[in-house]
């Protein structure tokens, strides 16, 4: 799993690559987390359009990187699942934690 | 009634969890399944299989069994470990339960096997290993 993150109109923007699964996960949550460090007390926009594939690993992945972006006050938006990865965030609840815009 | 059947035995390393997912796909194409029936049934194996990876041997590797049955549209998966077994199988079944609070687990693999395949049945005994059972109706929308 790729990560990419840049800083654009005050926000994160990470860009996850890949397969979001339990093998991919420890990866994800490093690369995750040195983004998130490197930018503290800013919202998080999450561009999932090139996750290939993600399973309730990679919800794991996600809620643990959303309690981080909470605790330092910042929100996380989430957008660009395939219609099956969508499918696995609606099912877990998750966008009433991370808000789906787009 | 066209019956196919295939068999599928792997160490349990997190990398075989894309191998078993595409094994999985590879089968299910024989029964012209749709897009998102192939997705449901890719991410259900998915999750049954790192659950043997994860909660069956834990740091431990051992032998996980994937096996595949197809009678007509019905499919049949089974995924079976010889590992630590379910003490509980229907508080591990319970949605957002974990026993490893500290991976950051989501307890959901369960629920997400329930909602995407038609049936599920899990056989537990601990010491022993765990068998989880999952059926689906492929190609449904076919006339």
């Amino acid at each position: 799993m790729e990560v990419t993150a840049y800083r654009c109109n005050g926000a994160l923007n990470v860009e996850l690559c890949g397969e979001l699964d339990h093998h991919a996960a420890a990866c994800a949550r490093r690369e995750l987390d040195a983004a998130i460090a490197a930018d503290t007390n800013c919202d998080v926009i999450l561009n999932m359009s090139r996750v290939t594939f993600m399973d309730s690993s990679g919800l794991g992945v996600l809620l643990g990187r959303y309690k981080r972006v909470a605790a330092n006050g910042g929100k996380m938006y989430i957008y660009g699942a395939s219609r099956t990865v969508d499918k696995l965030l609606r099912m877990s609840g998750i966008y009433s934690l991370i808000e789906r815009i787009g | 009634m066209n019956r196919n059947e295939m068999t599928c035995v792997f160490t349990s390393k997190s990398q075989n969890e894309s191998l078993a997912r595409m094994v999985a796909a590879a089968f299910v194409a024989q029964l012209n399944p749709t897009i998102e029936e192939l997705a449901d049934v890719r991410t259900a194996v998915s999750e049954a299989v790192t659950n043997s990876i994860v909660h069956g041997y834990g740091d431990r590797e051992g032998v996980i069994e994937l096996r595949f049955l197809s009678e007509g549209d019905i499919l049949r998966i089974q995924i079976r470990d010889y590992g630590v077994g379910i003490e509980d199988v229907e508080l591990a079944k319970q949605p957002f339960y974990t026993s490893k609070d500290t991976l950051e687990r989501s307890g959901m693999g369960f629920a997400v096997m329930e909602a995407f395949m038609d049936t599920l049945e899990v056989e537990s005994t601990v010491g022993e290993g765990t068998t989880v059972a999952m059926t689906k109706r492929i190609g449904a929308d076919d006339e």
